[in-house]
């Protein structure tokens, strides 16, 4: 290691906002902003280069708290708004945030579509397991015995798995992290974002609020056990065999990304507003 | 996983816990860049699968390596107060918010005397490229730990598990450095390390110990009975 230095890289810190996340202490999405951050600055990112695009929920926050452009959406159509950025604006990275509710539950639409469409997005769900802005409903991702008030003796329905979901519909990325190690996951959504296509990234982040006993989540992750893959049914039933907290890139495909057709065909602002012309 | 001990708002700080379950120490270090093709293996894994994670971790080869590493660990220490200072000043808790605002700086003036003393005008590595072998480093807190109405006496409980971590940290790498240098850097380090446990010791005699009921909310943010 020398101790003279060349010119200075871009840090993490130039990244954040002046607003103040209002996240419960001990949210895992304080880290979650974190890893985005570290991404960035690895990739020699600029603020300006990056979009990063939300729906609604406490995860979906985080646009507000990057320097980045930012657009906090509308509930559960953050990959439809993204996907439209990045067509119109292909040379931004675009990097999309949401929860379990916002991206499985009123966003698995869209979910499912960008996943088939393969735009070269990247995809970060911040899974905690319930709806935490509204104050504890069960999600998708919850546990079918999870009793709490809302709802007494548990859903009783079966969990979705979005990784496999993912892995079905065509994503060409699919990674699971976890917030409690911020630069594992900053490794992860920089390789997310530097692979072509639509990349997905699953983060188990803890909802210390409503769900308290996430807090052992930390106990419990581990690095999958295997090397990443390009082969999609593999990785299905290696996702549909582990018990939800194996961490690392599960599958890198060789998916061409959409392009939008350009040339001839392609029409100009003005061309949309006169079609728009009432 | 089972959901057994759910619902109930049973999120006790941390620093009563944290005393308990302490991290196991991070004794060795890597700057390696991890690939973006290997990241199953760029994760890291906290706690009992930290041994395993970290088999290709080297021991910190040199002094200055040493010292880059010493800096890291305390400016992501600083960072980490710093952002539990705004988190807790976010949530009105502004005696927990100035402690935590305290430690930060305390940390950070360490990491400057680190830079100052090696005439650096920043770290030669990137945070971003820093891999210690559990999650994170050695002296950073956990954000688990936290609760909105924690009060003083759990900071001082989290920074003071920190301090002792931080202290172990170096007196393992100064028991395996096989470079005089980085011995001699990892012996001034655990012993500065040392002083910072004994004083947050002190700090904690003259501290209230919470009744309790400390987490006790009166208009809680959980429906219950
Ligand atoms: C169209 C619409 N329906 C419902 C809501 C209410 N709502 C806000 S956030 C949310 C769920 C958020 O859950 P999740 O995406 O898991 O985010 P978290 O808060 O857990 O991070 C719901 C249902 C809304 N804002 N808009
Ligand atoms: S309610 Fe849950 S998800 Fe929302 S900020 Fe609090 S801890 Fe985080
Ligand atoms: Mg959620």
């Amino acid at each position: 290691m020398n101790s003279t230095v060349a010119a200075a890289p871009i840090t993490a810190q130039a990244f954040k906002s002046d607003y103040k996340p209002i996240w419960c202490p001990g949210c895992g999405d304080y880290s979650v902003l974190s890893s985005f951050t570290k991404a960035f600055a690895k990739l020699d990112l600029r603020p300006e280069s990056v979009a990063v695009v939300s729906g609604i929920g406490c995860s979906s926050r985080i646009p507000a708290y990057t320097n980045c452009y930012g657009f906090h959406g509308v509930h559960g159509r953050s990959l439809a708004a993204a996907s439209g950025l990045k067509l119109a604006r292909p040379d931004l990275t675009v990097v999309v945030a949401s929860g379990d509710g916002d991206g499985y539950s009123i966003g698995g639409n869209h979910f499912l579509h960008a996943c088939r469409r393969n735009v070269d997005l990247t995809y970060v769900v911040m899974d905690n397991h319930v709806y935490g802005m509204t104050k504890g409903q069960p999600s998708p991702t919850t546990e079918p015995d999870w009793d709490s008030k809302l709802s007494p003796g548990g859903t009783g329905l079966r969990t979705f798995n979005p990784l496999v979901i993912a892995l079905a519909a065509g994503a060409n990325f699919v990674a699971r992290a976890f917030s409690g190690d911020p630069n594992g996951t900053a490794d992860i959504i920089a390789d997310a974002i530097r692979t072509p296509g639509f990349s997905f990234v699953e983060i188990l982040s803890p909802c210390v609020t409503f769900r308290p006993e996430q807090r052992e989540w930390k106990q419990l992750v581990r690095p999958g056990p295997v090397t990443t893959t390009d082969d999609a049914a593999r990785a299905a039933r290696r996702i549909m065999t582990d018990d939800g907290f194996n961490i690392g890139v599960l599958y890198k495909g060789q998916r061409k990304p959409y392009q939008p057709p350009v040339g001839k065909g392609k029409k100009r602002p003005s061309d949309l507003e006169a079609e728009f012309a009432i | 996983m089972s959901t057994k001990q759910s619902t109930k708002r049973n999120a006790k700080v941390s620093s009563k816990k944290s005393a308990r379950k302490s991290t196991k120490k991070s004794t060795r270090v890597s700057t390696r860049k991890t690939k973006a093709a290997a990241a199953p293996k760029s994760a890291r894994a906290p706690k009992r699968t930290a041994a395993k994670a970290a088999t290709k971790a080297m021991p910190v080869a040199s002094a200055s390596e040493f010292m880059a590493h010493a800096y890291a660990m305390e400016a992501e220490a600083a960072e980490r107060y710093a952002e539990f200072a705004d988190s807790m000043e976010m949530h009105n808790n502004h005696e927990v918010a100035e402690l935590f605002r305290k430690l930060s700086r305390i940390e950070q003036r360490h990491a400057d005397q680190i830079l100052e003393q090696m005439g650096w005008k920043q770290s030669p590595v990137s945070s971003a490229d820093y891999r210690w072998e559990g999650t994170e480093g050695p002296e950073t807190a956990d954000p688990t730990e936290l609760h909105y109405l924690m009060q003083p006496y759990h900071a001082l409980q989290i920074a003071l598990h920190n301090e002792k971590r931080a202290r172990d940290f170096f007196a393992h790498l100064a028991k395996v450095a096989t470079n005089g240098g980085v011995r001699k850097g990892a012996l001034e380090m655990r012993e500065e390390e040392a002083e910072h446990v004994r004083l947050i010791e002190e700090w904690l005699k003259r501290t209230p110990v919470p009744g309790s009921n400390w987490e006790t909310d009166q208009d809680p943010p959980v429906l219950s009975d």
